[in-house]
């Protein structure tokens, strides 16, 4: 079977963006914290990985390991605003730590300063080295499968149920004793962790890094990704990033207006279907649920009125 | 002896307003009603026992440690539940997964949050037995941003009874209930407490209060002015100038014995 070298590279490009996209959506779409700084810890993780690899000669295996965890770390440290600020001023605060650590790697010259760092390794297995290829693309979709994996798990958890409760309201969160610092940075680590697992993935597939593919603009992408698939749900950062990211690859046409048609796209949903294309209670979803007839055809039935109730809660409380 | 619950010439200042005066005061195994005209400082005493203000000055203590600069999700694992005055249910949540959320408490701050599923058949069982007491079974599937305000209510006891509290603070639980409905809480709350949970209710319903509470103290403008009986308080000259001060004559006629 023939697969275009192009083909092959695109394909991969949507792996690394499916990872960021759900790395995003455990930190936004679980744990409510809308950020719009993740393309920093996309740099983050191919910078570590990159010099990890260039400066200390470690395996792309071990550097991989190495950005993974520390990005985790940066993460941690730099989710530290959203324990003092909330939504519009979380976002902005985001934003600005997007623009510092550009900044660093643009200015500071360990980074390579804006000439950026050249002449990646790529990966090797059994003395076998391989940049690109399907066993890249295969390598790449492997780890935005155990992203999935992950994101899926934690879901299930207590952990998942307490971020939900610090999306939905954090006092309410307090009352039922979760710690609301705590698990806003458990969001911010693990959600960074995997987005510079995606980043060194990044890195050592193109095999050169330039600040600039980090810059703010990228985390407006991958948020849209998040929002325009279902935030709050597992399927939609993938849908969200494989539409995105594919759709501009394959419409030669619209590749130079990607981000007017980002930007026009997000307002649609904003206005149409605010839940995402696929996720909860979008139209599509709907429809895939009643085709499989996971939902009956009505609407479910609205919760029996208040007056006939007090009737119910005797009985109950009496038996 | 010291009490399961005692406030100590506690202190609240907002800016130049102080919402809470050299507040004393201590609570038992019983139901201690909490009443007083609005903005007499009945929610910031609950904010600053339940651990979401510190006070200025004055201390806290809870079984004799003093946790008034405790966080309050410390305070809800010490065994101090409460319910707010405004409704706060995770809207998209089923009702039975809300009570699951306080069934979790304990989870929350180890490594078990890693590594439990939260839906599991024993999990399930205790929060809808939970369910089953306050009358919320049938919604139990239901997000809990559709149902009625009432059923909301009872869902903010449900969801606090799940931490298991030995003290459970109640703000305004029957408001916005029918007569029936807060005949049926006040059983509930009877019931709660015969089981040995103490319960510190903030009412402005006097009828519900004077029924269901043993003791009785009464917060005006930041300060306690009466506290006993419900007869005592009821007489009380303080409270019946607080009532008729500036507010308005409603709270004056509910006062009354007859109501």
């Amino acid at each position: 079977m023939f697969i275009s070298d192009y083909a092959l590279s695109v394909a991969t490009f949507v792996g690394i963006w499916v990872t960021l996209s759900l790395s995003l959506g455990i930190l936004t779409g679980f744990a409510g914290q809308v950020s719009l700084g993740h393309a920093a810890f996309f740099g983050i993780g191919a910078y570590i990985s990159a010099i990890l690899a260039l400066r200390y000669g470690f395996s792309f295996w071990i550097a991989l390991l190495g950005a993974i965890v520390i990005t985790g770390l940066a993460g941690s440290i730099l989710g530290l605003p959203s324990l003092r600020v909330r939504h519009d001023f979380l976002v902005l605060a985001t934003m600005g730590v997007n623009f510092v650590v550009v900044a660093l790697f643009r200015y500071v010259d360990f980074f390579g300063g804006a000439m950026g760092l050249v002449n990646i390794p790529a990966p090797s297995v059994f003395g076998v080295s391989f940049r690109g290829g399907v066993p890249y693309l295969l390598l790449v979709w492997a780890f935005a499968g155990v992203t999935w994996l992950i994101a899926w798990y934690l879901s299930r958890t207590w952990v998942g149920l307490a971020w939900h409760t610090v999306r939905s309201d954090e006092d309410a969160a307090a009352a039922v004793g979760v710690s609301v610092p705590r698990f806003k940075i458990y969001a911010f680590a693990i959600s960074a962790a995997l987005a510079g697992g995606a980043g060194a993935l990044y890195g050592h597939f193109i095999g050169s890094l330039f600040p600039d593919t980090f810059a703010f603009v990228e985390s407006i992408v991958i948020l849209s990704m998040v929002i325009f698939g279902g935030v709050g749900t597992l399927r939609g950062p993938i849908v969200g990033a494989i539409i995105l990211k594919a759709a501009p690859e394959m419409l030669r046409v619209v590749q130079d207006y990607r981000f007017t048609l980002y930007g026009a796209l997000l307002v649609l949903m904003m206005l149409f279907q605010p839940m995402g294309i696929i996720g909860d209670g979008s139209f599509i979803w709907r429809n895939l649920r009643r085709l499989f007839g996971r939902e009956p055809a009505t609407v479910a039935q609205p919760p029996p009125h208040p007056v006939e109730e007090p009737a119910a809660a005797q009985q109950e409380t009496a038996s | 002896m010291s009490h399961v619950l005692e406030v100590q010439s506690v202190s609240k200042r907002f800016g130049g307003l102080e919402a809470l005066h050299d507040v004393s005061l201590w609570a038992d195994g019983e139901i201690l009603g909490l009443i007083g005209p609005n903005g007499a400082g009945k929610t910031t005493l609950f904010n600053v026992v339940s651990g979401f203000l510190e006070p200025t000055s004055g201390q806290v203590r809870f079984r004799e440690r003093a946790i008034q600069d405790k966080p309050a999700h410390e305070v809800v694992a010490m065994g101090i539940a409460r319910t707010f005055q405004i409704v706060k249910p995770f809207a998209e949540l089923t009702v039975l997964d809300n009570v699951l959320s306080g069934h979790g408490m304990p989870r929350y701050p180890s490594p078990r949050a890693f590594r439990e599923r939260v839906h599991t058949p024993d999990n399930e069982a205790v929060a809808r037995r939970i369910l089953e007491r306050t009358g919320l079974t049938r919604w139990a599937d239901t997000p809990a941003g559709s149902l009625p305000i009432g059923l909301q209510r009872r869902l903010e006891i449900a969801r606090a009874l799940a931490t298991e509290p030995d003290l459970l603070l109640l703000d305004e639980p029957a408001a916005g209930l029918t007569r029936q409905e807060a005949d049926a809480l006040a059983d509930l709350i009877r019931e709660l407490h015969a089981e040995g949970i103490s319960l510190i209710v903030i009412e402005h319903n006097m009828h519900f209060a004077m029924n269901l509470c043993q003791r009785i103290a009464v917060l005006a403008q930041g300060e306690v002015i009466a506290e006993g009986e419900p007869a005592e308080v009821q007489n009380n000259e303080a409270v019946i100038n607080a009532y008729l001060g500036k507010q308005g004559t409603n709270e004056v006629v509910t006062m009354g014995p007859g109501s």
